[in-house]
């Protein structure tokens, strides 16, 4: 019984350093002083100077116009892969299989790297569409793993159900497939852009002079020093991820509450 | 052909232009010469796996990858146990709430926790005022811009991925098979040895794979917690490109750098027993 307190004791003394610093920058974002030594009141100050700042915007501006093109990207070219491997099975489908999640396991430096070799080796200019194609390399595994998973749950027995009764291939697709897929797809379409707008290592090495993602510009301006602006903009940034966690419960949660029907 | 080979298409394309292309020419390149400034020369030559040896850059790779050794070894030693103990609560709820805990700076940007530990850590940050107000009377003291500092950065940025691994692969576990071997005579270390320990070195794997792996490539890390100071791989690759352009030596180190990987986690693989293949028979 003791043993199982100390247990306790550990897991929440863990979790509360690891939240430690996560409250701090939420706390000093509201503070009045610049300094973030001393408090000196309640503010909103540094909000309304960060929506007024515009490389910040034009930043986040980029970095969601990225997020979400891979993202959609990922979704189509992810789904109809997985779809199109899982039909045909092969020796050469299952090295392709195995192959295509590589670059999740690949150190992300190694990735930003070859592409910005790549790149600058075809000529193509340094900007969103250089960042787009970098992150689809490790969103489009991610669609394709999370709809494989929900194909190995799927029930064969449905489509050949709606072809026997005279439904077209299409129409099978849209209408029995698909809606079996959606929640896989719809989870590695958020995953994807999770991802996408995380990405600091990657999109360093690919994003143009004149291109900042929300995160290199928050690591230029940390390499500058501590600013309120940029706590406010890591608040936001927090409670941003805090909605889309509880989005993504919501989403897996209810497949298994299906898979259970 | 076969049917649904056109559905494949984009996935074969994919794997073609992403995958294979890239490595490809990265091992292609890190043979070739340095021409110019920015070009390169298609001529064959051995000499940017020569440069490695040479002390400064052999110093930095001996030293990050000590770095990267530490750092996993001690977000497995805090990771492990906490995947360990939350997988054993009882309380469902608890536990969500726990699992929910865990999984929010998973998905948090990386920059932004860090940034918050840089504003603990600093000169005059919350740690020194804590130290002030315990009766620590001297001058003011940075934490920051030591290795510690940045091997604390790594553990606390890596550390979900560890405990998740592990949760996913604790919570699986059948609790009767401990009891059994408890009922036989084990003691309990001896218990979690040859029980506990071989059953969920699956889970412990992925999560030294997902630790060990991005922490030596985080220059962003090492930059902001180490002030500049400190030189792991990634930075080396990173100073490379960005300031010497000598894109073949980059991707000679590039190259050297996920043979050491392959070579660490194949040792740490054998030495877990190759817990891969027990999970898949169970």
């Amino acid at each position: 019984m003791r043993l199982k307190a100390a247990g306790r004791i550990y897991i929440w003394l863990v979790l509360l350093l690891m939240y430690v610093p996560m409250l701090l920058v939420i706390v000093y974002s509201f503070n009045e002083s610049k300094l973030s030594t001393v408090w000196a009141g309640f503010s909103l100050n540094w909000y309304r100077k960060l929506v007024t700042n515009r490389e910040i915007m034009e930043a986040l501006k980029n970095s969601l116009t990225v997020g979400l093109l891979c993202s959609l990207l990922s979704m189509i070219i992810g789904t109809i892969g997985a779809v199109g491997l899982d039909r045909c099975r092969g020796r050469l489908n299952s090295a392709v299989s195995a192959l295509s999640v590589v670059p999740l396991m690949m150190p992300e430096i190694i990735t930003g790297l070859v592409f910005l070799l790549m790149f600058s080796a075809i000529g193509l200019k340094a900007g969103l569409l250089t960042l787009v194609l970098a992150h689809s390399s490790f969103c489009i595994p991610y669609v394709f793993m999370t709809v494989k998973g929900s194909l190995s749950l799927f029930d064969r027995s449905t489509e050949e159900a709606a072809r026997d009764l005279g439904a077209s291939e299409a129409r099978t697709f849209a209408e029995i497939t698909m809606p079996q897929l959606l929640p896989g797809i719809v989870s590695g379409g958020l995953l994807s852009f999770a991802m996408s707008m995380d990405d600091v290592v990657i999109s360093f090495f690919v994003t143009g002079p004149k291109t900042n993602t929300l995160p290199i510009k928050i690591y230029s301006q940390m390499k500058m020093g501590v600013t309120p602006e940029i706590n406010a903009l890591c608040t936001l940034m927090f409670l941003f991820t805090l909605a889309a966690v509880i989005l993504f419960a919501a989403v897996t949660d209810k497949q298994r509450k299906k898979m259970k029907n | 052909m076969k049917k649904g080979f056109f559905a494949a298409l984009p996935m074969y394309i994919f794997t073609l232009f992403f995958v294979a292309v890239p490595l490809i020419y990265l091992a292609a390149l890190s043979f070739m010469e340095r021409n110019g400034v920015w070009g390169v020369d298609a001529s064959f030559t051995l000499d940017n796996y020569r440069r490695i040896s040479e002390p400064a850059y052999y110093g930095t790779f001996i030293f990050s990858l000590k770095l990267s050794l530490i750092t996993t070894l001690v977000t497995a030693l805090i990771g492990y146990p906490f995947g360990y103990l939350m997988s054993r609560c009882e309380n469902g709820r608890l536990r969500a709430c726990m699992l929910f805990l865990v999984i929010l700076p998973f998905w948090t940007n990386a920059l932004v926790r860090i940034y918050g530990f840089i504003i603990l850590l600093r000169g005059n940050g919350l740690l020194y005022s804590l130290l002030k107000l315990a009766g620590y009377g001297g001058e003011q003291l940075s934490f920051l811009y030591t290795q510690p500092a940045v091997i604390l950065g790594m553990v606390y940025a890596l550390l979900p991925f560890m405990i998740l691994t592990v949760y996913s692969s604790c919570s699986k576990l059948d609790p009767t098979v401990l009891e059994a071997a408890r009922d036989l005579g084990a003691s309990g270390f001896k218990g979690f040895v040859t029980v506990t320990l071989p059953l969920t070195a699956d889970g412990l794997l992925s999560g030294i794979m997902l630790v060990f792996i991005p922490s030596m490539g985080l220059f962003f890390i090492s930059d902001l917690m180490g002030g500049g100071k400190i030189i792991i791989l990634g930075n080396l690759i990173k100073n490379q490109i960005m300031t010497a352009h000598d894109y073949p030596f980059a991707a000679a180190l590039s190259v050297m750098m996920l043979i050491m990987m392959l070579v660490c986690l194949g040792a740490v693989r054998l030495l877990l027993g190759g817990g891969r293949k027990r999970g898949e028979t169970r």
